[in-house]
C-alpha cells in the first residue's frame, strides 16, 4: 500500500476470475467474427478454419460465465439476473446477451451448418452414435436440394445477425467497465470499441494456433494460403486495436484530468510489467513488426510496397513463416490477457480518493485462485476436443467434397 | 418585577431571584433541546411510519469534527458492522495540508485507534477531520448498476441493500465513487451505511449523529424548513463530495476544504 486509500478499498473486489471473463468472451467474439469472414465477406482463403472457429467460439462461450458464477457472493441467486433484471443496469443485460448469443447465434448456426452431415453420419453409423446424430438433427433429415439450400441461406442470415451480436457480446463487456464513472481508469467511451478489436485480435490468433496444431496432429499439410490470410487479418485487427489504445492513452495524457497523477504512478509502479512490457512491447509491437515483415498478404494488399517477390518484405520459407505466425499469435494471447488484467486489476489498484495505490496478491488455491483460473482456462479446450470429436470440422479429409455448406464429409 | 435601588441600579437580591426564576422557566426549553431535538418527527397521524412524508439527509460541519471517532464505534455497534479493520459504514479521515501543498490523509482503523501525532508541525498550513459515509445519492450509481435491483433508494431518500436478494457481484462497490461500500465477509452481500434506517422509522436519529459530542453531524429532513438540517443548510455554505460526477449526494458538508475527495 502506498499513500491513502479509503478503508473499504483494502480488499480488491474483482479478482483473477473476473480477468478471465472478458478474456474468454473476447475469444468467443473474435473467433465468431473470423468465421463470418468466410461466410459473409467471402474471404475464401480462411475456409479451412470456418467450422473450427465456430466450435471454438461455442467451447469458450460455454465456459465464459463460469468464472463469474464462481466469483459471486451468492451464486445460488444468480438466476435473479434473468428473473428480475434491473433495466437500468448494464450487468443485468448479461443473461440476455449471453442467451441470445448462445442459443440464437452460435447453436443455430452450427446446427444449420452441420445438419446435412449429421443426417449422413446418422445414416452411416450404428449403435449409440447413430442415435446421437439423429437426436442432434432434431429429426430434420430432409436432404433434398431445396432443404440444403435453405440450410445454407439460413446459416448465412444467422451469420449476418451474428456479427452485430458478437459485437454486442464483447462491446457490452467493455461497456460494463467503460460506464463506471467512479473509476477514471475504466470510464472511457472507447472501452467497448477497444474491447471489440482486442477480441478480434485474440480470436483470430487463437484459431490460427488451433488450426496449425490440429492440422499437425492430424498429419495433414497446413494450408499456407489460409495461414497467410489469417496473419494478414490478424495484422489489420492489431493495427486498429493498437491505434485505439494509443488514442485512449494520448487523450488521457492530453486532457490531464484530476486522476492523471495517480494513473501515472499506477502505470509506473504497478502495471509496468503487465502494461508496458507484456501488453505493448511483447503483445503488440513485436507481433506487429514480425507480421509486417513476413506476411505476403500485406504486400499484395498494398500496405507495404516491396519489389514483387514471393513472401513478405523478408522472403521466408513457409515453415519459418508458420513458426513466426505461431510465435506472434502466442505473444498476442499473452498481450491480450495482459490487457484484460490491466483493465480489471489495474482499475482497482488505485484508490478512488486518487491518493494512493494498493496491491493485489493472486492466491494459489481457493475458489478465486490461480489453480481455478488455470482449470477454467483449460476447460474450453476439453470441451472443444469433445465438440471436434462429435462434429469434425475438417474439410481436407480424403473424402473431401465441395458442399454448398462449405464443409465436407470427414473420415470415419 | 425587578426593584430598582436608589441609584437606579438593580437590587442584588432581586436580581438573583429573577435569575433563578428565569432558569426555572427555561428548564423545559433546555430539556426539550437536549432530549427532543435529536428525535425525528417520524410518526404520522395514525402512528404509522410513512416514508412518503420524509426525505432525509445529513449535514456535516467539518470545522466541528474533533476526530474522536465515537461515531465510527457507535455505527459498528449499532449496525453489526464487521469488527475488522477494513469494513466501515462511516469513518474519519484526517487531512494535513503542508505549506508546500503536500496533502497527507490518514484514517487508522477508520479513526477508532486515534490519529498519530502530526510530524513537523511547523510546516502545517491546515489540518482537519472529515467524517465520511454513504452519501445516499439521489442519482446513486450503485442503484443504477445493481443487476437485480437488490440495492434501491427508499421513498424517504435512503439507499439500502436487500440482503436476501443481493447476489454479491460487487458491481455496486465498483460503481460507488466514495468507497462507501464493502463486501460483508460473513453475509457475502454488499454492506453500507443505512442512515440507521431501523432507528429512523422509530423517530430516532442515526447512531453516529446521536453520539457526536460536538454536533458535527446534523440529521433531518432535506425539504422541510423547520429542521436542524434545514437550519444547518441555511447558515452554512454547503458542498457535496465529487459534485462533478453528478451523483447528487444527500450528505452536505459545511466548511469543506477543496482538497477533500
Amino acid at each position: 500500500m502506498q499513500g491513502y486509500i479509503y478503508p473499504n478499498e483494502f480488499e480488491l473486489q474483482w479478482s483473477l476470475l473476473v480477468v478471465l471473463y472478458p478474456y474468454l468472451t473476447g475469444l468467443v467474439a473474435g473467433a465468431f467474427i473470423l468465421a463470418s469472414l468466410e461466410r459473409v465477406f467471402n474471404v475464401k482463403e480462411v475456409q479451412p478454419t470456418y467450422r473450427l472457429s465456430l466450435l471454438t467460439a461455442l467451447a469458450f462461450l460455454i465456459v465464459a460465465p463460469l468464472p463469474l458464477l464462481a466469483h459471486l457472493g451468492h451464486p445460488e441467486r444468480s438466476f435473479e439476473i434473468f428473473m428480475t433484471p434491473n433495466s437500468q443496469s448494464a450487468m443485468a443485460m448479461f443473461g440476455f446477451v449471453y442467451a441470445w448469443y448462445l442459443a440464437v447465434v452460435l447453436l443455430l448456426e452450427i446446427w444449420f451448418d452441420y445438419r446435412r452431415e449429421m443426417v449422413l453420419w446418422a445414416q452411416s453409423s450404428d449403435g449409440w452414435k447413430r442415435w446421437m446424430y439423429y437426436v442432434l438433427t432434431l429429426g430434420s433429415t430432409d436432404l433434398s436440394e431445396k432443404a440444403l439450400k435453405f440450410d445454407d441461406s439460413a446459416g448465412r442470415w444467422i451469420t449476418i445477425i451474428g456479427i452485430p451480436s458478437a459485437f454486442l457480446l464483447h462491446g457490452y463487456v467493455g461497456f460494463i467497465f467503460g460506464s463506471v464513472k467512479a473509476n477514471p481508469w475504466w470510464s472511457s467511451v472507447l472501452m467497448p470499441v477497444v474491447f471489440l478489436f482486442s477480441a478480434m485480435v485474440s480470436g483470430i490468433a487463437l484459431v490460427l494456433v488451433l488450426y496449425v496444431v490440429t492440422t499437425m496432429f492430424r498429419w495433414r499439410k497446413v494450408d499456407m494460403k489460409c495461414l497467410d490470410k489469417l496473419a494478414q487479418f490478424l495484422f489489420y485487427a492489431l493495427v486498429v486495436d493498437f491505434s485505439l489504445e494509443a488514442l485512449d492513452f494520448i487523450h488521457r495524457l492530453y486532457e490531464s484530468e484530476e486522476s492523471i497523477e495517480i494513473l501515472r504512478q499506477l502505470i509506473e509502479s504497478r502495471l509496468f510489467i503487465s502494461l508496458i512490457v507484456l501488453q505493448v512491447v511483447m503483445g503488440t509491437l513485436v507481433p506487429l513488426v514480425s507480421l509486417a515483415l513476413v506476411s505476403p498478404g500485406l504486400r499484395k494488399g498494398g500496405i507495404l510496397k516491396t519489389p514483387p517477390r514471393k513472401g513478405g518484405i523478408l522472403k521466408t520459407p513457409p515453415e519459418l513463416r508458420q513458426l513466426i505466425y505461431i510465435v506472434a499469435a502466442v505473444l498476442i494471447q499473452i498481450g491480450i490477457f495482459s490487457i484484460r488484467w490491466n483493465v480489471v486489476i489495474g482499475g482497482q489498484l488505485f484508490s478512488k480518493s486518487l491518493r494512493g495505490l494498493t496491491v493485489y496478491k493472486v492466491e494459489l488455491l481457493g475458489i478465486e485462485g490461480l489453480v481455478t483460473t488455470m482449470a477454467l482456462l483449460f476447460l474450453p479446450f476439453v470441451i472443444l476436443w469433445v465438440l471436434v470429436k462429435v462434429l469434425p470440422p475438417w474439410s481436407d479429409g480424403p473424402a473431401q467434397e465441395n458442399s454448398p455448406t462449405a464443409g465436407g464429409i470427414p473420415q470415419h | 418585577m425587578t426593584a430598582e435601588t436608589p441609584d437606579g441600579g438593580v437590587d442584588r437580591r432581586e436580581f438573583l431571584k429573577d435569575l433563578l426564576g428565569a432558569c426555572g422557566a427555561a428548564t423545559p426549553v433546555l430539556w426539550f433541546g437536549a432530549v427532543c431535538v435529536p428525535e425525528l418527527a417520524a410518526q404520522g397521524e395514525g402512528g404509522e411510519y410513512d416514508p412518503e412524508d420524509h426525505l432525509y439527509g445529513m449535514g456535516i460541519d467539518v470545522a466541528k469534527c474533533i476526530g474522536c471517532a465515537r461515531c465510527v464505534v457507535a455505527c459498528k455497534t449499532e449496525n453489526d458492522v464487521p469488527e475488522e479493520e477494513h469494513f466501515f459504514n462511516t469513518w474519519i479521515e484526517r487531512y494535513v495540508i503542508r505549506e508546500d501543498d503536500e496533502v497527507e490523509v490518514v484514517s487508522p482503523n477508520g479513526g477508532i485507534d486515534g490519529f498519530p501525532p502530526i510530524q513537523d508541525e511547523g510546516t502545517v498550513r491546515r489540518t482537519f477531520f472529515v467524517p465520511k459515509l454513504c452519501n445516499h445519492c439521489e442519482a446513486a450509481p450503485c442503484v443504477q448498476v445493481c443487476p437485480v435491483g437488490a440495492t434501491f433508494r427508499t421513498e424517504d431518500g435512503v439507499v439500502l441493500v436487500d440482503e436476501d436478494y443481493c447476489i454479491g457481484c460487487r458491481y455496486c462497490i465498483q460503481a460507488c465513487p466514495y468507497g462507501a461500500r464493502y463486501m460483508h465477509p460473513e453475509k457475502h452481500v454488499a454492506g453500507k451505511c443505512t442512515f440507521c434506517y431501523h432507528r429512523l422509522v422509530k423517530g430516532k436519529v442515526p447512531a453516529c449523529v446521536e453520539v457526536c459530542p460536538t454536533q458535527a453531524r446534523v440529521f433531518g429532513e432535506v425539504e422541510k424548513r423547520a429542521t436542524p438540517l434545514a437550519r444547518f443548510m441555511r447558515f452554512n455554505d454547503v458542498q457535496v463530495l465529487k459534485a462533478h460526477l453528478n451523483t447528487r449526494p444527500r450528505v452536505f458538508y459545511g466548511n469543506l476544504d477543496g482538497e477533500v475527495r
